[in-house]
């Protein structure tokens, strides 16, 4: 076990693919020389060299096609996206390709693709940057689509997603590279579909990835701290697949749910969370399942805006502070029991 | 093929006489004096990012004469198209530098009336203007207006994106009354041209179909002819132009970057002997057309600019908080124009209004 940064970890673990096998190579925008715009590759060049870490020119649809090319002959490209805004510019390649190349050939060829890219916002980065899309991506089969929250996650999702034998998009998040953490020593990749329960708990299910996740173990800590709750927290860690039955166990035993998802609300990661809430423990259902995202708007690029514009910490609380007291009106349990404030 | 280069004033300030690119009536004074005051107001936007004024700012250090020169060049009903590092032509455009300050504080997104300036608004992601501005261009096709052309402002690194290809593409069938200005100010970000492109960039114009030109973007003067004879092109029905203006970006991409990473000092002070201020100021002094007190008057007029935009900056006030939920849909009319954003907003001014009442208590 070591502690060391989001960053690191990342850093570190493409590092060790890279000496494990050598098919395993890097190409992105300023990756190389650069050392990559949030520095995850950082003496990667050096030790490498510019065959196995290779700066492109700014054509996002132009290596992430190349790597699609790449991948079918047997290499294991990591392309990097600078951020996930502009994975937009090569959506052709991901969707229309990358995810279709293994069914469309009837198993033909297979596309050991991994896209890394940060999404994310609070960096004051405005609207075309600072967006969360993941939900593209996690629309559709044939992709997967990981996303950690912790430093030990980041090192075993990218373990496992350097292994896959299908398109991954591996999430990352601005608002993570520097936070701290045990990463295990042990060349364990994770299984990719596999929600985790952080945080056991018996009065509410709270649900997030990649940086809400990390809200949600911090809100339900505080939440113990200051009103005694007893709040359950599950990290979805893969977008698709999604764990279903993780969610559907927890809910049976809590009987409330509050989803976290940095995106937008409508159409989002939680409506689908949701859906499968509702279909897999309807009956064990206390109160609505509520979601929080964020506001309904472009990001803005002004910092109180901003701010204003991103789920936050009082908007979790208020959301499981209904979610109880809808649960309260509707079961025996008083509400005081569970610590409501109205 | 060779790489000539147009010039028409040396680093030296030495005229160059180019008969095929005439300068017509210019006014070299007036070129000197606009590239003094934009280079002025950058480096107190840069000073304001480094105090915390302002969240970002892209420094155009170095590309002036390309800006000040191409700007200069067009007519009042010209339409320009910039990406996001165009404060010199935003100046010679009319725009009130505070317009640029009050995005890069973040007050607003940028929020001038391209209109008003024809000078349209920053575009951030890279090179997609070079689209608008050929669909602006055919509008004026449709239009059978003859006096009017654009331009399309952009750099070396976005030339490798497909926006600017298929931009030079529908441009050269359709024929579109569009120059394509490329500030090849060596880097994108790290990446120097050799990452984008094996030739040089101009001689790209030549497989779309149309005429590609490199000028010295350090020489005003040849900016500004080359610019006028390419408009002139355009709006005479003869199609685009690709001009790629040679300069090189003094200053870091963003203020968020640091150059001394992955560039020789050596290289930065080099350039620095091509400085696009200095050779003017030196043609004007010795040909008499300036005197000391004119340079004088310049640097003054500069700082004076300097000090008003800073006390401009300091005084724009936060948007106010409410304002997060206007501009989502044109359509809206009175509401916000979609039932979820009226609910969103509903529970924000409550939230809000819960602080004012905790405070009156």
């Amino acid at each position: 076990m070591t502690i060391m940064t989001y960053r690191q970890a990342l850093h570190d673990t493409l590092r060790a693919e890279m000496l494990r096998d050598e098919r395993v190579f890097l190409m992105g925008e300023e990756i190389g020389v650069f050392e990559g715009s949030y520095k995850i590759t950082a003496g990667l060049l050096k030790e490498f060299g510019d065959k196995r870490v290779r700066d492109t020119p700014i054509a996002e649809e132009g290596f992430a096609g190349a790597a699609i090319g790449a991948a079918m002959l047997g290499l294991r490209p990591v392309i990097e996206m600078m951020t996930i805004n502009f994975s937009m510019l090569a959506l052709d390649q991901i969707i229309n390709h990358a995810a279709k190349i293994y069914g469309m050939f009837g198993g033909q060829a297979r596309v050991p693709l991994v896209i890394r890219t940060p999404g994310g916002g609070g960096q004051q980065l405005g609207a075309t940057h600072s967006q969360n899309i993941e939900l593209f991506y996690a629309f559709v089969p044939g992709m997967k689509v990981v996303a950690p929250s912790t430093p030990a996650d980041a090192k075993a999702l990218l373990l496992a997603a350097i292994r896959d034998d299908d398109p991954v998009l591996f999430l990352e998040n601005l608002g993570l590279y520097n936070t701290k953490g045990d990463v295990p020593d042990a060349d364990a990749p994770a299984e990719i579909g596999r929600a985790s329960v952080t945080r056991p708990g018996n009065d509410l299910t709270l649900i997030g990835y990649s940086r809400m996740a990390h809200v949600a173990s911090e809100v339900a800590a505080s939440l113990a701290a200051s009103d005694g709750l007893d709040i359950e927290v599950v990290d979805l860690r893969s977008l698709r697949p999604l764990d279903r039955a993780t969610l559907v166990e927890s809910v049976k035993k809590t009987h409330a749910a509050v989803v976290l998802e940095d995106d937008w609300l409508t159409y989002g990661i939680g409506a689908e969370v949701a859906a499968s809430i509702s279909d897999g423990a309807f009956d064990y259902l206390d109160a609505p399942v509520r979601r929080v995202a964020m506001a309904e708007v472009p990001m803005p690029y002004a910092k109180p805006l901003e701010t204003a514009a991103l789920p936050s910490r009082d908007d979790v609380i208020g959301a499981i502070r209904q979610t109880l007291a809808a649960v309260g009106r509707r079961a025996p349990r008083p509400a005081a029991a569970n610590g409501v404030a109205q | 093929m060779t790489t000539e280069t147009i010039q028409l004033l040396t680093p030296e300030g030495e005229r160059v006489e180019r008969p095929d690119y005439p300068l017509g009536d210019v006014d070299i004074r007036g070129m000197y004096r606009d590239m003094v005051l934009v280079r002025r107001l950058d480096s107190e936007a840069v000073a304001l990012q480094r105090q915390g004024e302002l969240g970002l700012w892209a420094s155009l250090l170095g590309q002036e004469a390309a800006q000040v020169g191409s700007a200069r060049a067009l007519s009042p009903r010209d339409m320009a198209f910039p990406s996001y590092r165009e404060h010199g032509v935003a100046w010679c455009r009319g725009l009130p530098p505070v317009r640029l300050i009050e995005m890069f504080r973040g007050v607003n997104n940028g929020t001038w009336d391209p209109e008003e300036h024809k000078f349209h608004l920053y575009t951030i992601v890279i090179g997609d203007q070079a689209l608008h501005a050929t669909g602006y261009a055919m509008g004026i096709q449709r239009d059978a207006s003859e006096d009017e052309a654009v331009i399309a402002y952009f750099g070396d690194g976005a030339t490798s994106q497909g926006d600017v290809s298929e931009a030079f593409g529908w441009a050269a069938v359709f024929h579109a009354p569009v120059v394509f200005f490329c500030q090849n100010n060596q880097f994108a970000i790290s990446a120097p041209p050799e990452r984008q492109s094996r030739v040089p960039i101009y001689q790209r114009a030549s497989g779309f179909g149309f005429p590609g030109v490199r000028v010295d973007g350090n020489d005003v003067l040849a900016c500004y002819a080359v610019t006028r004879k390419a408009l002139r092109a355009a709006r005479d029905g003869e199609g685009p132009t690709l001009i790629e203006a040679f300069t090189y970006r003094m200053g870091a991409h963003t203020t968020t970057d640091d150059p001394t990473r992955y560039r020789l000092a050596s290289e930065v002070e080099a350039w620095r002997l091509r400085d696009p201020i200095e050779r003017v100021r030196a043609y004007l002094a010795r040909t008499r057309e300036a005197d000391a007190a004119f340079f004088e008057q310049v640097e003054a007029e500069a700082d004076e600019l300097a000090a008003t935009l800073r006390a401009a900056c300091l005084a724009l006030p936060d948007p106010p908080p409410m304002s997060l939920f206007d501009h989502v849909y044109a359509s809206a009319g009175g509401g916000s124009g979609s039932a979820i954003l009226d609910a969103e907003r509903e529970q924000y001014a409550a939230y809000l209004g819960g602080f004012a009442e905790e405070g009156a208590e």
